[in-house]
């Protein structure tokens, strides 16, 4: 077959095409945000104390005092601030990891971050006496940190940070994590307590100050996420053409892993581990957007937080009036996607 | 081949049976099974009440005290036979299972079948009230359950290798999600007991286990031998084997399904043990030399290698009881991440 | 069955002159239909060589005539019997087959790879007779590889790994051997070296042997028989010197050449043929293939 030297001449037909496609990015974007404006509304007004919209809407706007006031504005909305910043952090880390590893697969649940959050509060409850949930949020980023570097490390070997070879470090490192918290759990019923209290990703009991306190790092990591959009890009091509087209590899990596630590660590330490957001979103989103991390970040963000908040109200409706824990409701959710994202994928890609 | 030296050794018996053997497998496998015997016999020595070799000799020839007899009889013979028989039983599911996904890293635990069968039994103590038939039940029909939905999950024209493992890793995660929040549920004793049972201890081994187990051995031991040959070949590729004429589709349900059986055998004697059925194959495949994991060898090293981790935690925790199921997964853990670091050649990824 | 458009075959004579005949097949490959209503047959005694363009079924049919693929509809008979309704074994003692990208296990031995051939003709408890040994000798022998025996697969160049993988399928002693594109990725030097060894085999044991290649010169050198495929269907069978025109090769590569005569063998040798000024041509119109096989 022979092959031509294209001519360098732009086709105003396909100029057109790409302005309808950044307008419709665009228009989706608002749609998403519209959507989130709508489940936030949802998440403030449903709940175990059955309340009509006039009361929700009274007690948000204008106070008022009385029992409504305090769900409403010192339950719904703190629980609402949080869902939607730990769905945005889980979602846009997941989108930067697996633009980072090339690989579709990464999920901060997956890749130990839980193991080590949840290792670092443990050693905290038993070691260190700690019992009070607001200060568990420390640990929780530290152990988080760690427990992605490690992974990260032991994944990436001699260069090539390969899909399953990811998953498995994860797995490697989730069971020596795993290993230890067993051991002081089984010695320190306190431990034991606190733990299996902090081993399911809820929303339920957060509180504003622990919310404000992770704000900073979250808007950190935000920030620094969505700047990456065209590295990520050019990463994608490998790390020669990447090299080549003047990105700097190892910075970008090593930036990009504190980001992720960053988020991941913040959102599971103020709603414990929530498993598969991070690993759907960026999925959903792409089938939309394209391979253009450009987009895929900002989008990743909403839908992350429309997956988080929904299936918060959902745990909230589906066992009333007590509730089913959110992380619980995203695996379920998840887990299916998950299997239709392996089994359709041709491994070779992976 | 005999002509240059060899390492391959032809036996035949009785003029009919003839079998190629390596070398260095037989002499290995052979350490490896007297190592397993000393440290048998060492277990039964020590403990908080040392007994001298005379004396156990006697209780087990009938001439014991009331309390020699209770320690030898009760607590440490079947518990040393249970991590044997339960070991050997890990060792080989795990050799079939890294045969058949053609990849050192695709065990049961992995592919979820222990999780299947913690949420069996979990959910059985925590739901159903816990008595020890119960639990066992639910574990088999969870773990068995599960392999299945990863089977046939991972199906698509053929089961390929890596598309097990993630399908095995993503529904493990589901079931560990669900798993936590029942025993968040429960209330603190059932979920104590929960979790106890869910790290994998040879604490309570009674000699129904070491039965099972035996049994167990006996009944799919041979079945896993004989898959084999037919599994080795089909890791030269599922078209290269098909061409030597292996019945390629038959043998891996084969391989899943007594593998995974066997699995379950393992579970019921001693409890979800993570990492033996991983770590036993590639350490007897690198101690054997041979390029590929071969049944018997990982049977004998899973049964030292749980044996060892048992007299590890014993002598290491000796107040606190420690189940061996911790010592396993940081040693196996540790083993993992190391087999990982050292994996130049992308055999993983 | 519908004649090639190309090149009326001789009658094929009597069926014992033919080895392996598929009819009627449908094909199929993760549901995109890589063939309709093929009929191919494979002559006895000869090197046949199937070549074609990317995406036209070559390897697709080459499996589908060695069990590998079932066919939706139609059958696949070697020597009058279905090859898929006898006992598997069975076939691989007739029917040896050499996949496009086998694997060796990590760390195993030229001598072990090679033994393996001989599986069809083992049993649990019968695992090695004096025969096997001989033969694995000779097939390594034949192909060269013995001073290797000791040595491990994975050091060995691309060209020597694929004389093993030959010594494999001769040990399996079958009467046909089937060849999945064993050329590619070797340089010019080891893929002659591999298709001589082919003639080599087909003349001494008297096989049949069955290419899929690539390279469409080296096909017309060394093949007795040539089956030419487009888009699942037989544009040409028959002796290259009477089956290869530059009619056929431009409608079925798409290239426009120039037949000479290969100074060397003697046989039709193509030049495709230098086109001045490339942006001046439209480009060549690619007929969509049927379907997209994903392996040629």
């Amino acid at each position: 077959m022979t092959m031509l030297a294209a001519d360098p001449v732009t086709d105003p037909a396909e100029e057109n095409a790409a302005a309808r496609r950044r307008s419709a990015l665009v228009a989706g974007l608002v749609v998403c945000l519209a959507a989130l404006g709508v489940v936030m509304l949802l998440s403030i007004g449903v709940g175990a104390r059955n309340l009509s919209p006039a009361t929700v809407w009274d007690a948000l706007v204008h106070g008022r005092g009385g029992e409504a006031e305090l769900i409403v504005r010192h339950l719904r909305v703190p629980r609402t601030a949080a869902g939607l910043l730990v769905g945005a952090a889980l979602g846009l880390a997941g989108a930067l990891m697996q633009a980072l590893t090339r690989n579709p697969l990464a999920d901060p649940g997956l890749l130990g971050v839980n193991a080590g959050a949840a290792c670092a509060v443990v050693c905290a409850i038993a070691f260190l006496r700690i019992t009070q949930p607001g200060a568990y949020v420390w640990f929780a980023l530290l152990g988080a940190g760690v427990a992605t570097v490690a992974v990260y490390l032991l994944g990436s070997g001699r260069g090539a940070a390969s899909p399953v070879r990811l998953v498995l470090a994860g797995t490697a490192i989730t069971a020596v994590l795993t290993g230890v918290i067993s051991a002081v759990v089984l010695t320190n019923s306190i431990a034991f307590n606190g733990f299996r209290s902090w081993t399911v990703g809820s929303l339920q009991n957060v509180t504003a100050s622990v919310v404000v306190q992770v704000v900073p790092f979250l808007a950190v990591g935000i920030v620094c996420a969505l700047a990456s959009g065209s590295a990520l890009n050019a990463m994608a091509l490998g790390d020669q053409l990447a090299t080549a087209l003047g990105a700097r590899m190892a910075r970008i990596r090593f930036l990009g892993i504190v980001t992720t630590t960053l988020l991941c660590g913040a959102a599971t330490a103020v709603a414990g581990p929530i498993t598969f957001v991070g690993l759907v979103v960026p999925h959903t989103v792409r089938a939309f957007t394209g391979p253009d991390n450009r987009w895929i970040l900002p989008y990743s963000m909403v839908v992350g937080a429309i997956l988080v908040l929904t299936s918060d109200v959902i745990g909230r409706v589906v066992l009333w009036p007590s509730e089913l824990e959110v992380s619980v409701v995203t695996a379920v959710i998840g887990a299916p996607v998950f299997i239709q994202i392996v089994r359709r994928r041709r491994l070779a890609q992976l | 081949m005999s002509n240059l030296s060899s390492p391959i050794l032809q036996l035949s018996f009785l003029g009919t049976i003839r079998l190629r053997v390596v070398r260095r497998s037989l002499l290995v496998v052979t350490l490896i099974v007297l190592a397993t015997a000393a440290l048998f016999v060492v277990q039964l020595l020590t403990g908080t009440f040392p007994i001298a070799v005379s004396r156990v000799w006697a209780t087990l020839t009938g001439h014991g005290t009331a309390v020699e007899e209770f320690v030898v009889y009760t607590l440490r013979l079947p518990r040393a036979l249970t991590a044997v028989l339960a070991g050997a039983a890990l060792g080989g599911s795990g050799a079939v299972y890294q045969s058949v996904t053609r990849n050192p890293l695709g065990s049961p635990d992995i592919i979820g079948f222990t999780y299947g069968a913690s949420f069996g039994a979990v959910l059985s103590i925590v739901v159903l009230g816990s008595s020890d038939v119960a639990v066992t039940i639910s574990a088999l029909a969870g773990g068995l359950g599960v392999a299945l939905l990863v089977y046939l999950l991972s199906m698509r024209g053929g089961v390929q290798g890596y598309r097990l493992i993630l399908v095995g890793i993503g529904i493990s995660s589901v079931l560990a999600a669900l798993v936590s929040y029942l025993l968040l549920k429960a209330n603190i004793i059932d979920a104590q007991e929960a979790y106890v049972w869910l790290t994998g201890s040879l604490n309570g081994s009674t000699w129904s286990d070491v039965w099972i187990g035996l049994v167990g051995l006996a009944v799919l031991g041979p079945v896993l031998v004989g898959l084999g040959p037919g599994l080795r070949l089909a890791e030269m590729g599922d078209q290269a084997a098909l061409g030597l004429g292996v019945h390629v589709g038959r043998n891996r349900l084969c391989a899943l399904g007594f593998g995974a059986a066997l699995c379950a055998i393992a579970v019921v004697c001693a409890g979800p043990i993570t990492f033996i059925s991983l770590a036993a194959p590639q350490i007897a495949r690198r101690l054997t030399g041979t390029p590929t994991v071969r049944v018997i060898p990982s049977m004998a090293v899973g049964a030292l290698l749980l044996l060892g981790s048992d007299a590890l935690a014993q002598k290491l925790f000796p107040q606190s009881q420690l189940p061996v199921g911790i010592t396993t997964l940081a040693l196996g853990g540790g083993y993992l991440a190391w087999l990982i670091a050292r994996e130049g050649r992308s055999r993983i990824g | 069955m519908t004649q090639p458009p190309f090149h009326q075959p001789h009658d094929i004579a009597a069926t014992d002159s033919t080895v392996l005949v598929g009819s009627g097949l449908h094909l199929s490959y993760e549901s995109v239909v890589v063939a309709e209503n093929l009929n191919v047959e494979i002559p006895r005694g000869k090197l046949t060589m199937i070549i074609g363009p990317n995406g036209c079924g070559k390897s697709t049919m080459l499996k589908a005539l060695a069990r590998m693929l079932k066919p939706a509809q139609g059958t696949v008979l070697l020597d009058g019997d279905d090859i898929h309704r006898s006992p598997t074994k069975a076939i691989a003692q007739r029917l040896g087959l050499l996949p496009q990208s086998p694997l060796a296990p990590e760390g195993i031995t030229v001598a072990d790879l090679v033994s393996r051939g001989r599986y069809p003709y083992q049993k649990l408890l019968r695992q090695w007779s004096r025969d096997d040994e001989m033969i694995v000798n000779e097939a390594m022998t034949a192909t060269g590889v013995l001073q290797f025996s000791q040595r491990s697969v994975d050091e060995l160049s691309g060209g020597e790994r694929q004389r093993v993988w030959l010594a494999m399928v001769l040990a399996q002693r079958t009467p046909t051997l089937l060849l999945d594109e064993p050329t590619t990725y070797l340089d010019l030097a080891h893929q002659l070296d591999v298709l001589r060894l082919c003639e080599r085999v087909k003349r001494t044991r008297e096989m049949t042997v069955v290419v899929v290649i690539h390279e469409l010169n080296l096909a017309i050198r060394h093949a007795d028989h040539l089956i030419v495929m487009k888009s699942g269907e037989i544009q040409a069978v028959g002796a290259p010197d009477e089956v290869v025109t530059e009619e056929l090769i431009e409608h079925t590569f798409g290239l426009p050449c120039r037949i000479v005569t290969d100074p060397e063998s003697g046989k039709p040798m193509v030049i495709p043929r230098m086109v001045a000024d490339d942006s001046d041509q439209p480009p060549i119109a690619e007929e969509e293939p049927r379907a997209v096989s994903p392996a040629g």
